[in-house]
């Protein structure tokens, strides 16, 4: 087939100019600085608390996606229903919804005078403002991933394999917990990372219901966001720096994972 | 096998209210808040001279980024799906890098790059460019983001169709040009199409990434992601909410046409 050198040289020109060059130029940066400047930046006890704040609420929302997001799988890939149309396509929402448009929502919906937050903060559930904040904008983030990497496999899960589990003698519950789950764990595994993966780079949906308070609800995303609008070029650096090597790490998880979920 | 109808509905209820919990009572809340002061406000939001030029704004960077993704969507599924060279599973890898990429970081790097302080900064200045803070950075990073939006969807297809009609013409004495022309793209016209969708809605959409290269400048370098931040941050909560249900419309209409084109795709 013709065309080979054309399309080959087309595909690494334009990814070296637009991905490779500028990921480079990041890890090319943070080469000049000095280790103690690296180090001071990477460890400052404000970092520390947005590291912790950032993987701790990702793994929150991606549990619950996790949950959620298998039982929402097995209702569309096993029931009929009326709005069963409606609801499959409300899954693909927040991979469509700019999330600038998702923050400043969920702010209004848990905000103290909002129509969730009227109810839940007098109980003392305060969610906007709070790193319970950051679990929601995450989860809302998150939502599509296990969804969508789930629910093929139930579809094709083979039926036959349940109802021959039941002649058997299995119980429901044995059925699950022997041929359904073991199926769907790859695929959940798979979903979870995705999610984890999304929240942990989340910006826009997040802060605007955290609050931003330094060492309280600010994620990693925005201290580099800060440093660079208070010019510390150098400090930033560092931190994304950390954040791209993780999300490096995630990525390698997640393609270790597809591939046994497709074998 | 069918499950006992109690455990039936109790799954259902429970899919149904954390979908309206998360997602649903979002959406409405955007065209609630919009409205809360009269149409007469909802009016005056969106046409306002700074709204409109953050749509211009808007409509140039997705005009420029998506068919650039286009382009390279359609170069690399066919050198993926048409040839066997060593490296390929590395490409696939790369193509996928932006994926994995903080937004803030696909700002920063940019900035890194061709800021003022940036490796190639003094050459940007020395030329009178203005690339950081300005529409060009804007376009880059949203560029960055959506990257591999079509080639994602188009490669797939590519493969499946296999290569069997393309040797015919090739057999048939059609050059490379022509057979991309009159026979792959027509094959994986949809396949395009549900890529641009998606890729469109990133870009117009992009907030993280646009945010750290834009520099904020009213009426220039403000998106309409920005300009819901900033009304926003100005409290004027009912205009940053008219000007976000711009941005909510065009997501649900994304939605349907994803949808009619899943549709489409699997009738044939």
């Amino acid at each position: 087939m013709p065309g080979f050198g054309l399309s080959l040289g087309t595909t690494l020109v334009y990814l070296s100019l637009i991905v490779l060059v500028p990921l480079a130029g990041l890890v090319w940066k943070s080469a000049s600085l000095s280790g103690h400047e690296f180090a001071r930046a990477v460890l400052s006890p404000r970092a520390l608390a947005a590291y912790r704040l950032s993987f701790g609420a990702s793994a929150i929302a991606a549990s619950i996606n996790l949950l959620f997001g298998v039982v929402i799988a097995w209702v569309l890939a096993r029931y009929r229903f009326p709005g069963r149309a409606l609801v499959d396509a409300l899954v693909d929402l927040p991979f469509a919804l700019p999330t600038a448009v998702a923050g400043i929502a969920l702010t209004a919906l848990y905000a103290e005078n909002g129509w969730l937050g009227q109810y839940l903060e007098p109980h003392g559930f305060k969610v906007a403002f709070a790193p319970a904040g950051v679990v929601v904008a995450m989860i809302f983030v998150g939502l599509p991933f296990v969804v969508r990497t789930v629910q093929p496999v139930l579809v094709d899960l083979d039926v036959h394999m349940e109802e021959a589990a039941a002649t058997l003698g299995a119980s429901r519950l044995t059925t699950l917990r022997r041929v359904i789950l073991p199926a769907v764990m790859p695929a959940a595994s798979t979903g979870f990372a995705l999610a984890f993966a999304r929240a942990v780079g989340e910006y826009g949906s997040v802060v605007f219901i955290s609050g931003n308070m330094p060492g309280k609800t600010e994620i990693v995303p925005l201290l580099i966001v800060t440093k660079l609008e208070q010019f510390d070029y150098a400090g930033a650096t560092a931190i994304a720096l950390v954040m791209l090597l993780a999300s490096f790490a995630l990525l390698f998880v997640i393609n270790a994972l597809q591939k046994r979920l497709e074998r | 096998m069918t499950d006992p109808r109690p455990l039936r509905w109790l799954l259902i209820g429970l899919a149904l209210a954390f979908l309206t919990l998360f997602v649903g009572l979002p959406v409405i809340s955007v065209f609630v808040e919009a409205f809360r002061n009269g149409a007469g406000a909802y009016w005056a939001a969106v046409s306002d001279p700074d709204t409109i030029s953050a749509i211009k704004l808007t409509l140039l960077t997705a005009g420029i980024s998506v068919p650039l993704n286009v382009i390279f969507g359609i170069a690399a599924s066919w050198v993926i799906s048409k040839y066997r060279f060593p490296g390929k599973s590395t490409l696939l890898t790369l193509i996928d890098l932006p994926f994995s990429v903080s937004p803030v970081i696909a700002g920063l790097i940019f900035v890194l790059l061709l800021g003022a302080r940036g490796v190639f900064g003094p050459w940007v200045e020395a030329h009178d460019l203005h690339i950081i803070f300005a529409p060009p950075g804007i376009i880059l990073a949203t560029t960055f983001i959506t990257f591999p939006f079509v080639a994602r969807e188009v490669l797939p297809i590519m493969q499946e169709l296999g290569s069997d009609e393309e040797e015919q013409a090739l057999t048939l004495g059609a050059r490379g040009w022509q057979i991309l022309l009159k026979v792959t793209l027509p094959k994986v016209r949809w396949g395009i199409l549900y890529g641009v969708i998606l890729c469109n809605a990133r870009a117009m959409g992009e907030f993280g990434a646009v945010s750290v290269v834009s520099g904020h400048i009213r009426g220039q370098t403000n998106t309409v992601p920005l300009q819901v931040e900033i009304l926003y941050n100005e409290y004027n909560l009912s205009g940053a909410f008219a000007v976000a249900s711009i941005l909510t419309i065009l997501a649900l209409a994304t939605l349907v046409a994803k949808k009619l084109i899943e549709m489409r795709i699997k009738t044939r």
